[in-house]
């Protein structure tokens, strides 16, 4: 492994500093060091024409280990996130065993040192057993590591639940409580965004008002308790100009949008292809612009994924009986480069934010996210906004339930560091 | 025609007076004392039957053997099926076995769409989850071509839970093709928010819509939706939706009454109302024969040299 690494000539974009210029940056023991005076024995690896940022961070990842190892590993998982310029990734409670004890966010840490290809921060069940009734101990996750809760796939359902849980995280600094947003009694049995296409393919609908529901009580809960908030995978525009109005009254409250809620509407749905069944559901070109301009404007803070990977033959089975979810490691870069800042929704700094130095904000994760300045850990990305490439399987991801099959994306991403280490050199994983 | 039948936009207006007029030249063979031609023969028809659908079933086997094709019936009952074998590791079973077509019928929306992935013969939906029923559809336009001499204008209600019925579905879709004018009634629990996109009217109240009617199609209510809170009560419901002797009388002299069947009688349709002779409930499942026929026949290209039609 080299010690010292030079990268010559990247478009380096550092939203923490507002820096965006042509220039070199020298890596040395791990960390960023000064780019002049003469190092020799660097490895020098040529940027003309790629960018340089800080490591993304993905706050919203399902990882599957422990429990359905078939379908991702930690380090499976890790490894498209090295791919996919990740350097840091927030698995969800959702295991098997449920990530709702200091022992098991433990092992997931363990297994996320031990790949060695990204920084795993495991976040912890609010509620014993995603069941929406008791309290988790938040206080000994906490200890071991953990600075978001969420009962990811579902709702806190019970109001008072969700308040005490907010108020009880106040005790701990920088922690944050994230929901899933859906009302589950308006989703039961819901397929698909309900509108003219789950009308017409004869697909129960998930209405957007199940969201709104969730995302209203939820504020107002965040405002009663000043409590810490975070909102999971926005996908209505109401929720938007909630969250807007909310931020405006001075409310502790983030919110994250997925690539796929950004690109795709519910139209894709009319092949009933099963890759692009997710939760909540792709809504309608209305919504989608809203989330575009919420992610413009600030008023949804990050990118995250939502990688959900799961076995080809869950997901080829009928409509109904398919879970929700795809995956997204590999493509939220190139999906949001393309769909987002070639299309002018949005510049390549601020994209950089959404998907780095916001989510590392949220995640309280000082090593990542920049400023990209000497003497910080060197998580960094090297990526090619024009190079082209076709989405195909197999990916770095155990599974390939991917929305963005068969697109073309650009934007590709070239060298990952990692604490200093080359994990991904020239598109490819060294590990 | 499209290769497959798994909705009615996968056809034309052409293609549906095709399929009426090719059904009208196989209706007489049922009339015959050996009611066969050899159009289909050494082809290979699979009914893959997920659901339970007597009637759908004997249907599509008798058209199928009345064009003398090799029918295999494969019901989730006895089947690998019910030992939990995927949709696609039976399609591909079907697909070893040289099936012509398959004819599915599922409870999952899509199901039949999903198995074109892995079949390369004709796929025909024999009704897929609350999706689409498009043959059941086409032999209704048949039925009601038959009765009242054309289709574009009639006036058309489809009365009863249009939510859940892919009968509602197929029938809006190919009446409105066709330029008929349809109306959807029943509680607004049970209808579409986003109907009107398909092309129709909606009401709740079947009183006003009754004296203008052509055709008067009910659709089965299934009890149990009364238990998911679509409606307070059955007899509620049979009330303000039913079709009772009272309300026939407001129905044109020559207005039919049509329903897919199975019937509730004394929910959606009283007793006496479906054995009036204006009732065509028994000429559909005729005609369904025939329209299946038909599809099977245009589907599968049945070839002019062994004899067709005519043979």
């Amino acid at each position: 492994m080299a010690e010292r690494i030079r990268i010559r000539g990247a478009r380096i974009v550092d939203p923490a500093t507002g820096r965006d210029e042509r220039g070199d940056v020298l890596v040395e023991d791990g960390r960023v060091a000064a780019p002049d005076g003469t190092v020799s024995g660097a490895l020098e690896l040529d940027a003309e024409g790629l960018v340089l940022a800080p490591g993304l961070v993905d706050l919203h990842t399902h990882l599957r280990e422990p429990g359905r190892e078939d379908k991702e590993t930690v380090e499976s998982g890790c490894r498209a996130a090295a791919l996919g310029g990740f350097t840091a990734v927030a698995p969800m409670a959702n295991t098997d065993p449920i990530a709702d004890t200091a022992a098991v966010i433990h092992e997931v840490r363990a297994l996320g040192i031990r790949a060695g290809l990204c920084d795993v921060v495991p976040v912890g069940a609010i509620t014993r057993g995603l069941e929406g009734e008791s309290m988790a101990e938040i206080g000994e996750m906490v200890e071991a590591g953990v600075r978001m809760f969420s009962d990811d796939g579902r709702s806190v359902p019970d109001a008072r639940v969700l308040r005490n849980a907010l108020t009880y995280a106040r005790a701990f600094d920088g922690v944050v409580i994230a929901e899933h947003c859906e009302d589950a009694s308006l989703t039961e049995g819901g397929q698909m965004h309900e509108g003219y296409h789950s009308s017409s393919l004869g697909l129960a609908g998930r209405p957007r008002e199940s969201e709104e529901i969730v995302v209203a009580r939820d504020l107002a809960v965040a405002r009663l308790t000043g409590g810490r908030l975070h909102l999971c995978h926005l996908s209505s525009a109401g929720s938007v100009e909630m969250v807007r109005r909310a931020k405006a009254d001075g409310l502790r409250v983030t919110a994250e949008v997925t690539p796929h809620h950004l690109v795709f509407t519910d139209e894709e749905l009319l092949t009933y292809d099963t890759n692009f069944k997710v939760n909540p559901p792709l809504r309608t070109t209305e919504d989608r612009e809203a989330l575009r301009a919420g992610l413009a404007d600030g008023t949804i803070d990050a990118v995250a994924t939502d990688h959900a990977p799961h076995a080809v033959e869950e997901k080829e089975a009928e409509f109904d009986q398919a879970p929700p979810g795809t995956i997204g490691l590999e493509t939220a870069l190139a999906a949001v480069l393309t769909h987002l800042v070639e299309a002018g929704a949005m510049s390549l700094p601020r994209a950089v934010e959404a998907m780095s130095t916001a989510p590392a904000g949220i995640l309280g994760l000082g090593d990542h996210g920049g400023p990209i300045e000497p003497g910080r850990p060197a998580n960094l990305v090297v990526f090619d906004p024009a190079a082209e490439w076709a989405v195909e399987a197999p990916f770095a991801s155990r599974s390939r339930n991917s929305a963005f099959l068969g697109r073309t994306l650009r934007g590709r991403v070239i060298h990952t560091l990692y604490r200093g280490e080359l994990v991904v050199a020239d598109g490819k994983a060294q590990r | 025609m499209n290769k497959h039948l798994l909705s009615i936009h996968d056809v034309t207006a052409e293609d549906i007076v095709r399929v009426l007029d090719t059904a009208e030249s196989f209706r007489e063979v049922g009339t015959r004392v050996i009611k066969k031609v050899p159009a289909l023969r050494g082809r290979t028809v699979v009914n893959l039957f997920y659901e339970n659908s007597t009637r759908t079933r004997i249907s599509f086997e008798l058209a199928a053997k009345r064009l003398s094709a090799d029918v295999i019936n494969f019901t989730t009952s006895g089947s690998s099926v019910s030992k939990g074998e995927s949709l696609k590791d039976t399609a591909l079973t079907l697909q070893a076995m040289g099936a012509d077509a398959v004819v599915i019928r599922h409870s999952s929306s899509g199901a039949p769409l999903t198995l074109t992935r892995w079949v390369k013969g004709s796929v025909l939906n024999a009704g897929d989850g609350t999706h689409e029923h498009p043959t059941q559809a086409l032999l209704d336009l048949y039925t009601m071509r038959e009765k009242l001499g054309r289709l574009e204008g009639l006036r058309a209600a489809i009365v009863g839970d249009v939510l859940h019925s892919r009968v509602a579905r197929s029938l809006s879709f190919a009446l409105v093709k066709m330029g008929a004018e349809v109306t959807l009634v029943g509680p607004p629990t049970l209808i579409p928010a986003d109907a009107p996109a398909w092309g129709v009217q909606v009401s709740y109240d079947i009183g006003s819509v009754l004296p203008k009617l052509d055709v008067c199609y009910m659709l089965r209510v299934q009890r149990e939706r009364q238990r998911q809170q679509y409606f307070p009560s059955v007899r509620e419901y049979a009330r303000l939706f039913g079709l009772t002797t009272e309300r026939v009388g407001m129905l044109p002299e020559s207005c039919l009454i049509m329903h897919p069947g199975p019937m509730n009688r004394g929910v959606e349709i009283d007793s006496d109302v479906a054995d009036l002779p204006r009732s065509v409930i028994e000429e559909q499942v005729t005609n369904g024969i025939a329209v299946r026929m038909a599809l099977l026949y245009l589907l599968l290209g049945g070839s002019g040299s062994e004899g067709g039609v005519d043979g």
